[in-house]
């Protein structure tokens, strides 16, 4: 690899080059389709977002403020669906995934660049079919729980359609991503030198090949007992409900690890280079990957612990629970060992990171008191959860997804973020973030259910308290989302590798040639040497 | 022409299960009907899987690939009786 | 541009072996998209055998049957269709392309019967649980037939205008994959319907 021209400033307008709209919906560049993903989710992220303000504006009063209870139930539903479906899991997997992981691992594209238009077309038409459904909104919370999702009057056959498109979507994204893997290395790079966020990235399309199908039977069968009268899950039929959770559940935990995995594997990136030091314990990072996969795919039965599932279950599965927290955290302390001693520099992509490590462990140390049988009876269903899920996929996933559009934008754009700004957005964000959702721990310890529009008087003033936090947050991501718009058009130009990192999407120039790379590179090491010799 | 002749010899074993499991389905074993049917479906699944799939001449990825979903159709069948069985 | 295009002996070689690691991929997720139906029957069965006893002996054996040997057949012809194009004879493999679609096409009229029948008695999807197994795994199945025979007739249409041959095969190998997949699950799911029932 040459380094000489690391710095310079690269005039040509790389894959960004051609214009016009034949050239972005017909593309077969997987870094156009990549920023074809990620506009499509943070639309998507702003249009859940706004949902959530005005559920929390309803929640300023304990009893009716601006909206009948009807409304508030389908705006829950939406802000879960669109949040789950069409920003979080496509998000980082098809947006940055598609994006980087042929540059990382040295490949002029993606195994199957046709399939990988397809499944971005699927994508929209699950999205179009989503939209469709709205004429007769969902209220049935973003999970669809039997019975009731069989007899609400709501477009749920509908809506089910264009989840199982949206999944359809993802498993071919995965499908591709496997295989890009095995088969376009470049040459030199073996498993074991392998950037970490391609690990994190491997292990999140095993998910998501083997556990999307599943949710699309079980949407499917939905679908089938609303229009055919089929009765797998309706008791009066000799159903049973609880097959659909165990359906739903057995795709939708190990869905959380394609969530968070993903995030995983860009703060792996950004905190060596951050720090000028070797990420310590690479193997272990890289296994506890595919642990948290594998263990994810043991513990579906923890989300069922109240819905009268047997006992014998239930023990088992709350045992297996707590096998998770082992990868996860054997992630976090190799983390903290390459933090140790390093010559650590705070620019808004790490400043993202360390608050993933410092929100996500709080997420995460919240997730063993639902995981344990005893505890889960008490705070089921209250804000407690509500505070748990946002700390884990507010503030591991999404922190996790503004660092790598921090770290990656001048890559992706060819331009810089103007980083004053970057920051202010930064703590504006995070102090909003904490004021939030600190409070639903809280919550939902004393008591407070969630998914009602009304609530007793005595949790007024924490409310007050999360509603304006959630204006502070709102602030903070606006401020952010304008420097990205003022960067992209308007941000001094970068070089090939501001921020001197080491893995392979940094020797090519920003934004990077529509190849690629001029000549693929020959890898002799792996990518995190850094402190070791002069880069 | 000796690859065309295996899978003839393939189709002509997969009739003659096809036979057999029709044979058994009449008598009565109790449980083990369902035991037998599936393990000649098994049996069956192998041939289609080996001669007609190729899988024999695959290397170990290819293999992997073909027996990792097996062990989570088990998981999910299994993890579910671990409800309904003991309700 | 794309990852695996060229021209080379070696390329091509190397896109099989790309194209195969994919298709199984995608059988994986199969796999599992049936497993749902597949974990269904399994809770079902044992918590009513009485009622599948008594609800099978409705089925038609002797036309699921008919079925069973069909798709056998088809697997067979549809093997031979790959031979034929890993040596390049053209007319064998449009031939073989041709039964395969046929026999597809019959195990598909055998099912309208089967249902019309069905209808005809009475018997629904909503019917009962068994029956909303019955057509929920059959009808799912009939889905990927109906699939494959638009894979298979793209790869006709491919073969009558000379696109494939000795040096281009994968379609008909990544097809052929597919299509012995749908075989397989009817191997299970026939004895699973009809006879153990």
């Amino acid at each position: 690899m040459s380094h000489t021209d690391a710095h310079a400033i690269n005039e040509d307008r790389g894959y960004l080059t051609e214009r016009g709209f034949r050239s972005w919906a017909c593309t077969l560049d997987h870094k156009r389709i990549g920023v074809l993903y990620l506009f499509t989710t943070l639309f998507f992220f702003l249009a859940g977002g706004v949902i959530a303000l005005l559920m929390r504006l309803e929640l300023l009063t304990p009893g009716p403020t601006l909206m009948s209870d009807h409304t508030y139930n389908v705006l829950f539903t939406l802000h879960g669906a669109i949040m789950i479906f069409l920003f979080i899991i496509p998000g980082i997997p098809s947006g940055m995934g598609n994006f980087f992981i042929p540059l990382l691992i040295g490949a002029r594209d993606v195994a199957f660049p046709r399939l990988n238009l397809l499944s971005y077309w699927i994508f929209i038409g699950g999205i179009v079919v989503i939209l469709a459904s709205l004429v007769s909104p969902m209220d049935t919370g973003w999970t669809f729980y039997t019975p009731y999702s069989a007899r609400t009057g709501a477009a749920v056959a509908t809506l089910s359609l264009g989840i199982f498109l949206v999944g359809m979507s993802s498993i071919l994204t995965g499908l591709n991503f496997i295989v890009t893997t095995h088969r376009l290395r470049a040459p030199g790079l073996t498993w074991h030198r392998l950037p970490l966020f391609i690990w994190a990235m491997y292990a999140t399309s095993i998910i998501q090949v083997i556990a999307t199908p599943v949710v699309g039977i079980t949407f499917l069968l939905l679908a089938a007992e609303r229009i055919f009268g089929i009765g797998f899950f309706d008791p009066a039929k000799g159903g049973d409900p609880l097959l659909f959770q165990h359906f739903f559940w057995f795709y939708s935990h190990p869905v959380v690890y394609v969530m968070i995995l993903p995030a995983m594997g860009v703060i792996t990136e950004i905190i060596p280079v951050f720090s000028r030091k070797p990420i310590f314990g690479y193997r272990a990072i890289a296994y506890s990957s595919l642990a948290i996969a594998f263990i994810g795919f043991l513990v579906w039965g923890h989300h069922m612990f109240v819905s009268g599932m047997s006992h014998v279950a239930g023990v088992i599965f709350s045992f297996l629970t707590f096998f998770v927290a082992v990868p996860t955290g054997v992630k976090v302390f190799n983390w903290i060992a390459t933090l140790y001693r390093g010559s650590i520099t705070f620019e808004s992509p790490m400043l993202y990171a360390l608050t993933f490590i410092f929100l996500f462990v709080i997420g995460g140390l919240t997730g063993p008191f639902l995981g344990a049988l005893a505890t889960d009876v008490h705070l089921h269903d209250t804000y407690f959860v509500v505070a748990h899920f946002h700390y884990t996929m507010m503030g591991g996933t999404v922190m996790g997804l503004f660092a790598g559009l921090h770290y990656w934008f001048p890559k992706m754009t060819g331009r810089m973020l103007n980083e004053t700004v970057a920051k202010l957005a930064w703590a504006i964000t995070f102090v909003g973030f904490n004021t939030t959702f600190f409070v639903m721990f809280i919550l939902g310890y004393h008591g407070m259910p969630r998914r009602y529009a009304e609530y007793l008087p005595k949790y007024h003033a924490d409310n007050v308290f999360a509603t304006v936090g959630s204006w502070i947050l709102a602030v903070g991501v606006v401020i952010m989302f304008a420097n990205f718009v003022w960067g992209m058009f308007w941000g001094e130009k970068a070089s090939a590798n501001p921020w001197r990192g080491l893995t392979l999407e940094w020797q090519t120039p920003s934004p990077p040639p529509t190849e690629n790379f001029d000549e693929i590179p020959t890898v002799t090491d792996w990518p995190y040497g850094y402190g070791k010799k002069a880069v | 022409m000796t690859a065309q002749r295996t899978y003839i010899a393939v189709w002509l074993a997969l009739l003659v299960l096809t036979g057999i499991t029709w044979g058994v389905s009449y008598l009565d074993l109790g449980l083990w009907n369902v035991v037998v049917a599936l393990a000649i479906a098994s049996l069956k699944a192998s041939l289609v899987a080996l001669y007609f799939m190729h899988l024999r001449s695959e290397g170990r990825l290819v293999w992997a690939f073909a027996l990792f979903p097996l062990g989570f159709l088990a998981l999910i069948i299994f993890g579910t009786l671990s409800d309904t069985l003991f309700r | 541009m794309g990852g695996v295009t060229g021209d080379s002996r070696e390329e091509r070689a190397y896109a099989l072996e790309t194209a195969k690691l994919g298709i199984w991929c995608f059988l994986a997720t199969e796999v599992l998209l049936f497993g749902g139906l597949f974990t269904a029957y399994t809770v079902f069965r044992l918590r009513y055998p009485d009622l599948f006893h008594a609800e099978h002996l409705k089925l038609n054996r002797l036309l699921g049957g008919t079925n069973t040997v069909i798709l056998i057949t088809s697997s067979l012809t549809m093997a031979l269709a790959v031979a034929a194009a890993r040596q390049g004879r053209k007319k064998r493999l449009q031939i073989f392309l041709l039964c395969t679609i046929l026999l597809a096409a019959s195990f598909l009229g055998v099912k309208y019967l089967e249902w019309s029948d069905d209808f005809a008695r009475h018997l629904y999807p909503g019917t009962n649980l068994f029956f909303s197994l019955y057509f929920t795994m059959a009808g799912l199945h009939a889905l990927h037939v109906i699939a494959g025979m638009g894979v298979l007739t793209t790869l006709l249409v491919m073969a009558r205008r000379g696109k494939l041959g000795r040096s281009r095969h994968t379609p008909v190998e990544i097809g052929g994959l597919y299509w012995h997949f749908v075989d397989l699950v009817w191997i299970y799911l026939f004895p699973l319907l009809y006879l153990v029932g």
